[in-house]
């Protein structure tokens, strides 16, 4: 276990998380590579499904940031994804999911330093909770 | 909201009662249409007719344990727009639910329609249904009413309900602009009619039938049904948290799925003109599946059954009335509704929502708040 790398993916909108990320790495900050960042222009737009997609491909943790309450580019995409994270964290966890392994945070385009915590502190987590369930099925 | 009132059975049975109360309802002003379950020659098959003259209304049955499909579908493709005329709809309570959901995401209309509603007896499995209707369906549906009014069915036909109709606590609809009543009234003496809305208060006036009112043996009776099918419920949700609580469990209550999609196609509030599963997204490249197979050195075929279940739930589970179609529909008798009314009632918990309840209460990922469910942001909880 202590070699045990864990995947996470990280959904991101373009005006905040996505744009505190380029902070990040403007400002040299390290941050582990256990993050697969995709950019979305909005996490409105981040349907179930994707999530769903990312745990049964093999996703250790998958994460949703966009911006912080008032603050969506698109007025209010971010409580639509509040609501779709408060839904599936009532479905997954009926199949054995750990709700840990779903995370939605707020981390504006100029949090950069806090980006890079939260990223470091969610590896950490991912670590000691160890590989999902998905990675050790035949289920697509 | 105030006319309840009754049809005498004298002479008649209760489904010529019926025929003659729809072919009224037919009669008065606005009404130009009904859509009305009617048993179909030579097969017996129960299935909605929409009806513009009242002599072509013998064959009507809602007391048929038949359920073929849920009509919800229909009246929601017959009042999308405006038809040119009223029609009154006669549906099972679920389908009431199903066509209050329908309205609130925009694929139906209330305006033009007079939603009707008999006091459901329940229905069997559809193959279950063709053996026991035989060769006179009529004959075989009032036998069946008097054995439900005993509480004899399943003794009487060595048949059990649908498990969907066992578990279901909504068998009188609260809201039909007209609720006919059969449970808790002296068998084949007459039947309820009430009126739950002013529409339906107006069509009543029309009618001119003896007043009555309805009985508290009324309610006990209902009460009763309610209580044994909450049992029921409760512990096919127990059973079914236990048979799917892990990935590996999943799999195995959906081995096998062969993607027909039946169940997405039966069902009321699945209402995507193009589901994306049916698009060119799932149409892989045989590369594709040979990546995953050596990924994982073995994968099921055909693959993506568990992610269209899954997608599934988070798409609709919070609309789902529990029809049971889903598992109706099923080839291969996977227990779908049991799923995914297990899920459905968490869900619908969570947000504090009951499909099929109100028109006023909104569907809950089509409304937010700003100030909610703060448990579920930040890493720390």
């Amino acid at each position: 276990m202590e070699n045990f790398e864990p995947t996470i993916i990280a959904f991101v909108c373009n005006w905040c998380t996505y744009t505190a990320a380029d902070l990040a790495g403007t400002s040299r900050l390290f941050y582990p590579k256990n993050i697969r960042l995709i950019r979305v222009m909005c996490t409105g737009m981040v349907d179930p499904q994707y999530i769903i997609k990312a745990f049964l491909e093999g996703a250790d943790s998958v994460l949703i940031s966009g911006c912080h309450p008032g603050d969506c580019h698109y007025i209010n995409g971010n409580y639509k994804a509040r609501r779709r994270i408060k839904l599936l964290k009532e479905i997954l966890p009926q199949f054995g999911f750990d709700p840990q392994r779903l995370r939605l945070t707020w981390i504006g385009a100029s949090d950069g330093i806090q980006f890079a915590e939260i990223m470091r502190d969610l590896t950490l987590q991912m670590k000691a909770l160890g590989p999902s369930q998905t990675k050790l099925k035949m289920v697509i | 909201m105030t006319i309840t009132a009754k049809i005498d059975l004298t002479g008649h049975n209760p489904l010529e009662a019926l025929q003659q109360f729809f072919a009224d309802i037919l009669k008065t002003e606005n009404i130009t249409s009904i859509l009305v379950p009617q048993r179909l020659p030579p097969k017996n098959t129960v299935m909605p007719t929409l009806v513009t003259d009242a002599s072509l209304l013998e064959g009507v049955d809602p007391l048929a344990p038949a359920f073929p499909m849920n009509a919800s579908r229909i009246a929601a493709r017959l009042t999308r727009k405006p038809m040119g005329g009223k029609m009154a709809a006669v549906l099972r309570p679920c389908e009431i639910r199903a066509f209050i959901e329908l309205i609130k995401l925009k694929q139906a209309r209330k305006e033009d329609v007079l939603l009707i509603s008999v006091d459901c007896l329940g229905a069997f499995q559809n193959k279950e249904y063709l053996k026991f209707a035989g060769q006179n369906g009529k004959e075989a549906t009032l036998r069946f009413y008097k054995n439900v009014m005993n509480g004899n069915v399943a003794e009487a036909e060595g048949l059990e309900f649908a498990p969907a109709c066992k578990a279901c606590e909504y068998p009188v609809s609260e809201n039909a602009d007209i609720q006919i009543g059969l449970y808790g009234l002296q068998t084949g003496e007459s039947i309820l009619v009430k009126a739950q809305t002013e529409a339906g208060d107006r069509i009543l006036n029309q009618m001119k039938l003896p007043e009555t009112n309805e009985t508290q043996e009324r309610r006990t009776v209902i009460d009763g049904i309610i209580s044994k099918h909450t049992g029921y419920r409760d512990s096919m949700f127990t059973e079914t948290r236990e048979a799917t609580n892990s990935l590996e469990k999943m799999s195995a209550y959906f081995a096998s799925c062969v993607n027909c999609y039946n169940c997405r196609v039966a069902c009321p509030v699945c209402y995507c003109k193009e589901c994306v599963f049916v698009t060119d997204v799932f149409n892989h490249d045989p590369s594709q599946y040979l990546q995953w197979a050596k990924r994982k050195g073995i994968i099921k075929m055909p693959t993506d059954t568990l992610f269209y279940h899954l997608t599934r739930l988070a798409h609709m589970s919070t609309a789902c009335v529990g029809c049971g179609q889903c598992s109706n529909a099923c080839p291969n008798e996977i227990p779908v509704m049991e799923l995914f009314r297990t899920i459905a009632h968490a869900t619908q918990q969570a947000f504090d929502y009951q499909a099929g309840k109100s028109i006023e209460q909104e569907p809950p990922l089509s409304t937010f708040r700003e100030d909610e469910f703060q448990e579920v942001v930040g890493i720390t909880n």
